[in-house]
């Protein structure tokens, strides 16, 4: 069936076809419109979950815990400030190797106070354990939501799906939404292991010491990395049923023969295509990648991608304060392990959600083929 | 129905869970080094009232033919049980080094 | 029936742990649940009772039992009672055992959160009225004068200078079901309020003293019968809220030495008579207005 729906709206289908017997949340704008759609179907029945108004999102995740460890899918949805409030449940949640998901609205971190896009929030937290996907439109949002619950419970590792605060959560699209009865064959309910159980008790959550501590860290950095295949293994299945096909941690577009590639994420990806399409018009040999996850880290795929290339630049709303981008130093990374020696430029833009235009993307392709400062920020001049 | 003493005391990388989920109950240490002194029941004067055994923090007291019994690998010498008897039939005696 | 030594389970499922010797709060926390039986599925926090009961592969409890974060015991809980009851389990008892610092403190919005929702949880909170896991700092459930690590006695002040929240009335004003103090003392009292508790549908919440001899300053051999003086000399009190209403379960027609009892513990050996009779008149306020306003 198809509709107009928000990217929050998407998501919120993708839950409904998910089944979560438990929905925990706090409101926090931009992330609102998802609980208020769960809310409503859980009232008229389409949804039967029960829907737990917790008192701040630091709960709404520890709840979502309990959940879990009783043996039954739980979710949960957050934005900016409330992510970092529930931050120290992030950590127990992939420690307990709980397969929640939480859909994360980006949005900036106060101070200044500000409501609008950003990935801030959700790239703080990328050593929190969790499998981190990012959507670039509401039709992957809904596909996201019944994917991340698939790869979540195969892993046993949580998943954060984020979605661009407003430009993607408020954002009106044609969607298709998939009936329950593929969905369900897509999704089987959840089994576990890892659950308090009356005829076989556990003790969970445990302290353990520096003598088996570290083994099970290892063991949780294992699980993320096997998600690479889960991944692709749940793509496959997907496709199969839905007939929508997605191309794994990574999106190439343009790249087999680019000599200068931007590497993004989000939603921003379609004003790099725009661009690219305009750049490739003059017959510049010109690609995007887009990183569809953060964690796992995509290494191998994007060094794949940019092997021939002459330069990259990495735009992105994020900063670490005293050093650079994030998913600029990750994308380094990646470059050095594939020992790939190009120079690379990182692009700090759309903070607070101010607007990268088209012209700022052909700007950044003009620099990156020119030489530029290591890391640049869109639309600021220093006199 | 009690947590008890397991022969397996240590794990392999391969037997660690892979989540902090375990069976309930499972013990693989003793307390009984804890001890300074510990409560000897006096058999012929104890008349069973349990309060001992209502009392214990450690759960360490066990009532068999109506006589309290204690069990040393778990108990720490605490003495509450002493100070609890009404009748004085426990007594707090030096742990023999 | 009323819970008795004689009828309690026999099954014990808080055994084995490293509390300290004497400590009130396994005392609590192992009859408690010897109450609830097999199907109690314990939540606890951060704090004494999770640190001695949960080092893999020690494992100290029989019963399905799980650490919550320790601002968490509360919203753990919720979630806990919702997955069972998603699955069909009927015969269940969801309960929490979180100290004063994680109960009145960092634990008091979650908990207000469950009792709000009325979600159909037991919330035990064994009061060792300081940080006693991390070294005996001060909490909001201090007592007035007490010496702690972060409440040094000086010359200028001594020890903590602000009286406990009165969390058990705080619990109330929420219109809870079901809420009660006790004390390790008394433990039938304790244990029968366990019972009734575990029988009402809702939250439901109990407030025991379970004091710490090492933060009290008490042999270990004296927790009992320093949580019996405390309700003897009227610095504590078993009482009930149930339907709108306080009942008082004890009334003592005369109280013990106050100064007995404090000089008793290395926490208040440096009060001054004028600091006891503050004390004292802090009580006699209080139970003026619980004899004149309760049920007894």
């Amino acid at each position: 069936m198809k509709k107009f729906l928000s990217g929050n709206e998407a998501f919120a289908e993708g839950i409904r076809l998910a089944r979560p017997a438990i929905i925990s949340a706090y409101p926090i704008t931009p992330q609102t419109i998802v609980v208020e759609r769960l809310s409503e179907m859980v009232e008229c029945g389409s949804l039967r979950s029960e829907f737990i108004h917790v008192e701040s999102e630091h709960s709404a995740l520890s709840c979502a815990m309990g959940a879990s460890a009783a043996g039954v899918r739980a979710f949960t949805a957050t934005s900016s400030q409330g992510l970092l409030y529930m931050a120290e449940c992030l950590y127990y949640a992939s420690g307990g190797r709980f397969p929640i998901v939480m859909m994360n609205a980006n949005r900036s971190t106060a101070l200044p106070w500000n409501i609008y896009g950003d990935q801030r929030d959700s790239i703080s937290q990328l050593d929190s354990g969790w499998i981190q996907a990012y959507a670039e439109n509401a039709q992957e949002s809904l596909d996201l939501a019944l994917m991340s619950y698939y790869i979540a419970e195969k892993t046993s590792t949580p998943f954060m799906v984020n979605l661009d605060g407003f430009v993607l959560t408020h954002t009106y699209e044609e969607v298709d939404i998939p009936d329950e009865e593929q969905a369900d064959k897509f999704l089987p309910p959840y089994e576990t292991d890892n659950k308090l159980d009356l005829d076989d008790p556990k003790n969970m959550a445990f302290s353990a010491g520096p003598d088996y501590n570290y083994i099970f860290k290892f063991k949780e950095h294992q699980a993320l990395l096997n998600a690479k295949k889960i991944i692709k293994k749940a793509e496959k299945d997907f496709a199969e049923i839905f007939g929508r096909k997605y191309s794994g941690l990574i999106e190439n577009y343009k790249t087999e023969d680019a000599e200068f590639i931007l590497i993004t994420i989000g939603s921003i990806a379609g004003l790099c295509r725009k661009t690219v399409d305009k750049l490739r018009a003059e017959g510049r040999k010109v690609g995007v990648v887009r990183l569809r996850y953060l964690r796992p880290f995509p290494t191998a795929e994007l060094v794949g991608s940019v092997k021939n290339a002459k330069a990259v630049g990495v735009p992105e709303k994020d900063i670490s304060f005293g050093n650079e981008g994030t998913v600029f130093t990750n994308v380094n990374s990646a470059l050095f392990q594939g020992k790939i020696a190009i120079p690379s430029y990182n692009f700090i833009g759309g903070l607070g959600g101010k607007n990268i235009s088209h012209e700022d993307i052909e700007n950044i392709f003009d620099l990156i083929e020119n030489g530029a400062e290591r890391v640049n920020f869109i639309g600021i001049e220093v006199e | 129905m009690k947590p008890y003493l397991r022969e397996k005391t240590s794990f392999s990388f391969a037997e660690v869970p892979s989540d902090t989920s375990f069976e309930a109950g499972y013990l693989v240490s003793k307390n009984a080094g804890w001890r300074s002194i510990r409560p000897v029941i006096d058999i012929e004067k104890c008349v069973g009232c349990m309060q001992c055994y209502l009392y214990c923090p450690d759960g360490v007291i066990s009532i068999e033919n109506n006589k309290a019994v204690i069990d040393y690998d778990f108990c720490k010498g605490c003495g509450i049980c002493k100070k609890i008897c009404k009748i004085n039939a426990i007594e707090m005696e030096a742990e023999k080094k | 029936m009323s819970v008795t030594a004689n009828n309690l389970c026999r099954d014990e499922f808080f055994y084995g742990h490293k509390a300290c010797a004497g400590c009130g709060g396994s005392l609590a926390v192992r009859n408690a649940l010897k109450v609830l039986g097999k199907n109690a599925v314990a939540v606890l926090p951060a704090g004494c009772m999770s640190a001695v009961g949960f080092n893999f592969p020690q494992l100290c409890f029989a019963n399905n039992a799980i650490i919550s974060t320790f601002a968490g015991t509360a919203s753990m809980l919720t979630g806990i009672e919702a997955g069972f009851r998603a699955r069909g389990i009927k015969d269940f008892t969801a309960v929490g055992f979180a100290g004063d610092g994680g109960t009145a403190d960092i634990g008091i919005q979650a908990l207000s959160g469950a009792i709000d929702r009325n979600d159909n949880i037991l919330y035990i909170c064994y009061d060792n009225e300081a940080y006693m896991n991390t070294g005996i700092q001060k909490s909001g459930l201090t007592p007035f004068g007490a010496k702690t690590t972060t409440t040094p006695a000086g010359k200028n002040i001594h020890g903590n200078i602000r009286p406990k929240k009165n969390m058990f009335e705080i619990a109330a004003a929420h219109n809870i079901p079901y809420a009660a103090t006790a004390t390790v003392g008394y433990m039938t009292d304790f244990l029968n309020k366990v019972e009734k508790a575990s029988k009402i549908k809702g939250t439901k919440y109990i407030h025991v003293i379970a004091p710490c001899p090492t933060g009290w300053g008490i042999p270990v051999s004296d927790t009992v019968e320093i949580s019996r003086e405390i309700v003897d000399c009227g610095l504590w009190y078993l009482a009930e809220y149930e339907n709108g209403e306080f009942t008082l379960d004890h009334d003592p027609k005369e109280f013990t030495s106050v100064s007995d009892h404090l000089k008793k513990q290395g926490r208040f050996r440096h009060l001054t008579d004028e600091d006891i009779q503050i004390i004292i008149q802090s009580r006699d306020a209080k139970w003026e207005k619980i004899r004149r306003d309760w049920r007894k």
